[in-house]
């Protein structure tokens, strides 16, 4: 067994130490009846390197990978270029193989990063703080909510229909036990704003609510001005809390702090993660200093040592689970730590002249292709202003459409039947993503190919 | 012209020197090198990523173009090689020695793990793509969720939880549901003292009320307290097994059977299932739902705090409560039961837990671990794991307080106490820093609360016997020397890449992030 360094002779001399006649005597503690004489049934034995690689290539190949398509799929989760280098970075086994840095004098590494990664969120999303990260960017926004609820003592929580609704849902299946009321509607696709109606969460918030939350840029791609909300929430004393889903974004467009958002939390994936079927991502989570000591999740800061020099630690835990038990702001111990890594090395390669164009080129191929395809026979672009991401309006239902362009080879976005199964009104509504590993090629097999399943 | 050969060349033979403590210029220790911060170094003009042009099109922003300066420092590809190396050196790893930190199983990453989860059938496919692409995602899911069933011996299990936390979370929601389901109002969890902060603070998270239940003189559960406490308003129990102090709970399937009784239902943390996988199923215990923490018994790598990966196995009766989503046989293949297909297939279900399908990346590398062991090597891995735990206790136990030594073997971690160091004014945080400078990472400190100044000392099944010796020998030496002359001990670590930091003053006045004003 390749893993296992114990020859016989050492366990022989091992028991030997003990004082025990065989390893059966060391679990004298478990019941007869849970004793299992061998190895268990229905699993096949050890296996060589080469016979487990044979195995898993064989099912990795059942897949159509995102670079070997022309590939538009977004909705929380987006294909963009990870420079080699990060890989390089995060495979380095004093980061790949460490703990928590709960002994920061030989952790400083993993704390420098921390401390760095925490400085470039703050300043992406335009908050004064960032914490160490989240699980990824759903369970990171229903943190939010529950923070907003501490701070102000509030019950209600507002949830624009342009939020990812499985953001949306992570939240209503913690709420549903925890009595905090949720508010969350059903998106309409009003020609240049789909997704939600600004004015009307205005309307609804009273002296109960703790917070609205909005996406920006929202499910549908559709980009809004959050300034007037957030004013208005002020003035209610509720918090805004505004969701990330493209992080990438926010090299182009303003950042929720400078709109007024209270905290701001995102998905972390589009630098440094990859697409990985879903996980492991990056939660982000940023906010106001003044209600840092309400945050969820570790936090990293800056202090001297015995000798005077510089070094960081881990830093106000009296608000997690380890000292605080059931009264600590959240129960995540461990986060995404070596995603965070990545997020960071990505962003430090970009820098900010390299987000800048990296935006940029996202923004323009995304209305170059939006307007291809808003040409082809039946389709309406609905967007005005947007980042990335944009919603056709098919005039038929989408669902059918999406898997027929896959069989031609065209991943070409994400239907509404599958994000919102129940609204029929919004059936005809596909959500494409453009970044900047679309060629123009990809372009063409997608006109093409909707063109065609369109005719 | 000639010159004259220089033939004497350089000195090889040793000169004596003062040994005077050397400043240098740079603040560099020759292999220790001091590494500035990202916003020190680099420059928001500099970027190691080339782009294609951008197309000249007409924004579509709305007018709400970022304009300000955004204040992120770039760096080029040498350059960003070179810091994260750099600062990669001023950590310790399980790839540079033994790590024994009790509770958090840090053992050795297999590679191939690593090389498999980067295939890109796994790593470049979106969460949303058409099922008819990624069958083979979710055949692994499959396979994976079939491995961990049969080795817990339970019917079902939930794999979208993030890690071990998310996971309580998970079985917490279950039992909700489950009650809900039966309009039963009942909300007190029972939690022994000696359980990880975690589960009081998962229960509490999802509106449950925590009361503590006492541990007894052998660090078990009080079985007694508990049968007392028991009774129509308690939901659940919460009890981690083999429990936080590395030994096995005896009584379990006695609580089990009692809280059922009475209506409740057994959630069991699984942190320490590295100590009896293959040898012992919980679904024999009576347990209605354990998580497992992939990047603990199964080797997913730590990565410096996360990411994790926490399935959550269940009894039947919790199963249809289980989260959304989750893979499902068809006669066309598998199926993902998400909201579209939830009201057909899973009525019950309580619902979603995070944004997509969990953590893929640690899927495919804990079945690549799986698949290498296979249920013999799983067996070997728990018995290894005991095995070492026991030698050290059976190694130290002389010297080191061992507050449940005598109780029999622990399992796959041996706890101790510092109560050997009264009358020295030193305490456990100074035995782990001193071991911090004798090249090891300390074990865990202070955990489980329920002895005084805990060292919990778990070196799982990766080590070798030579490590174990030179691990005991440091630490009855360190020991040994703290009882001759305490005083010496209270400054460690002195070789560490820094001497002791002041965690108050990074309290008292936080500073969580750069401020340019800082810069020299
Ligand atoms: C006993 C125990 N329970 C629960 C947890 C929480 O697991 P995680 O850190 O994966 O959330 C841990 C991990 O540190 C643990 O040791």
């Amino acid at each position: 067994m390749r893993y296992l360094p114990l020859s016989t002779a050492d366990r022989s001399a091992m028991l030997a130490t003990i004082g025990a006649a065989s390893v059966d005597d060391l679990f004298a503690d478990v019941p007869a009846e849970a004793v299992l004489d061998g190895p268990i049934a229905g699993l096949p034995n050890h296996a060589s390197e080469m016979a487990v690689e044979r195995a898993l290539v064989k099912m990795a190949g059942k897949n159509k990978t995102a670079s070997t398509n022309p590939f538009f799929v977004g909705c929380g989760a987006y294909k963009h270029h990870v420079p080699a280098s990060v890989d390089m970075v995060i495979q380095r086994g004093e980061f790949l193989t460490a703990y928590t840095p709960y002994q920061p004098e030989i952790a400083q590494g993993t704390l420098q990063v921390l401390f760095e990664f925490q400085t470039q969120v703050a300043r992406l999303t335009g908050m004064e703080v960032a914490n160490a990260s989240m699980y990824d960017g759903s369970t990171a926004m229903t943190e939010a909510v529950f923070m907003a609820r501490r701070i102000t003592r509030r019950p209600k929580c507002i949830v624009s229909a342009g939020v990812h609704p499985h953001y949306t849902s992570v939240l209503k299946t913690l709420t549903r036990f925890t009595g905090d009321l949720v508010e969350a509607g059903v998106p309409t696709f009003t020609p240049g704003a789909p997704g939600d109606d600004l004015a009307s969460l205005i309307a609804q918030i009273d002296a109960d609510t703790s917070c609205v939350v909005v996406q920006n840029p929202n499910l549908f791609g559709h980009i809004a001005d959050l300034t007037p909300l957030a004013d208005a929430c002020h003035k209610a004393g509720a918090l805004l809390i505004v969701v990330v889903t493209e992080i990438v974004s926010l090299g182009a467009i303003k950042s929720p702090g400078e709109m007024g958002a209270d905290i701001v939390v995102g998905e972390g994936q589009s630098l440094g993660a990859g697409l990985l079927f879903g996980g492991p991502y990056l939660g982000l989570f940023a906010c106001r200093e003044k209600h840092v000591r309400q945050a969820p999740g570790r936090l990293c800061g800056e202090t001297v040592d015995a000798s005077g020099k510089r070094g960081f630690v881990l830093t106000l835990s009296t608000r997690e689970q380890h000292i605080r038990r059931e009264k600590a702001t959240s129960n995540i111990c461990t986060n995404s730590g070596l995603i965070a890594l990545a997020f960071s090395a990505h962003l430090s390669l970009l820098g900010e002249k390299g987000l800048r164009h990296l935006a940029a080129l996202n923004h323009a191929r995304a209305v170059q292709l939006a307007d291809r395809l808003a040409r082809v026979p039946g389709v309406t672009l609905l967007n005005g202003p947007f980042f990335n991401e944009f919603t056709l309006d098919l005039g038929r239902e989408a669902r059918p459409v999406v898997r027929k362009l896959a069989e031609t080879g065209v991943l070409g976005g994400v239907s509404m039947g599958r994000l919102w199964p129940t609204e029929k009104a919004l059936a005809g509504g596909m959500i494409v993503a453009v970044t900047e590993t679309a060629t123009d090629e990809d372009f063409d097999a997608f006109e093409d190919a909707l063109d065609e399943v369109m005719a | 012209m000639s010159t004259e050969m220089n033939n004497v060349g350089r000195p090889t033979r040793l000169v004596a020197g003062t040994g005077a403590a050397v400043e240098t210029f740079t603040g560099n220790r020759a292999l220790m090198l001091e590494e500035p911060l990202l916003f020190e170094r680099g420059s928001l003009d500099t970027s190691g990523v080339d782009l294609p042009p951008v197309p000249p099109v007409p924004d579509r922003l709305g007018g709400l173009a970022r304009d300000a300066v955004i204040g992120l420092p770039g760096f080029s590809e040498p350059e960003a090689v070179r810091h994260y190396t750099r600062l990669s050196r001023q950590n310790y790893a399980i790839d540079l020695g033994i790590f024994p930190l009790g509770s958090c199983t840090m053992k050795h990453n297999p590679r191939l793990n690593e090389k498999m989860a980067r295939l890109p059938g796994f790593a470049d496919i979106h969460p949303l793509q058409p099922q008819s692409t990624v069958q083979g995602a979710l055949e692994l899911i499959d396979v994976l969720a079939d491995w961990l069933m049969k080795l817990t011996g339970m019917p079902a299990v939930a794999m979208s939880p993030k890690a071990g936390a998310h996971g309580e979370l998970c079985g917490m929601l279950a039992i909700r549901a489950a009650l809900d389901a039966r309009n039963d109002p009942r909300r007190v969890v029972l939690v022994p003292e000696s359980a990880h902060g975690t589960n009081p603070a998962t229960a509490a998270f999802c509106g449950f009320t925590v009361e503590n239940i006492p541990a007894n003189a052998r660090g078990r559960v009080d079985l007694d307290a508990m049968l007392a406490r028991l009774g129509p308003d308690v939901a659940a129990v919460m009890i981690t097994n083999p429990n936080t102090c590395g030994l096995f709970e005896p009584d379990l399937k006695t609580i089990s059977d009692a809280v059922h009784a009475v209506g409740g239902y057994v959630y069991c943390d699984g942190a320490n299932f590295n100590a009896i996988v293959g040898r012992v199923r919980p679904g024999d215990l009576g347990v209605d739902a354990m998580h497992i923490n992939l990047h603990k018994t199964f080797s997913t790598p730590h990565g410096g705090g996360g990411p994790g990966s926490g399935p959550v196995v269940l009894s039947a009766a919790l199963a249809p409560f289980a989260p959304i989503p989750f893979v499902r046989k068809t006669a066309n293949g598998l199926e993902l039961v998400e909201e579209d297909t939830a009201g057909t297939h899973a009525a019950d279900s309580f619902g979603r837990m995070v944004a997509f399908h969990g953590q893929m990346g640690m899927f495919v590398r804990a079945l690549a671990y799986m698949m290498s062991h296979g249920a013999d090597g799983l067996r070997q891995v728990a018995e290894d794991a005991v095995l070492n735990a026991n030698y050290i206790l059976a190694s130290l136990k002389d010297l080191y307080t061992a507050p449940f030594a005598s109780s029999g073997p622990c399992m796959h971690e041996a706890l101790f106490s510092d109560d050997f160091l009264d009358g020295t004014g030193l305490s456990t945080i100074d035995l782990a820093k001193a071991l911090i400078d004798e090249g090891f990472h300390p074990m865990t400190m202070y955990f489980p609360l329920v002895v005084h100044g805990a060292m919990l000392v778990e070196p799982t099944e990766t080590e070798s016997k030579a490590n174990l010796d030179q691990l005991i020998g440091a630490m009855r030496h360190v020991a040994t020397q703290m009882l001759a002359d305490p005083d010496a001990w209270r400054a460690a670590p002195h070789f560490a890449p820094r001497r002791r930091l002041d965690e108050t003053l990074a309290a008292r006045k936080p500073v969580l992030g750069f401020k340019d004003s800082e810069a020299a």
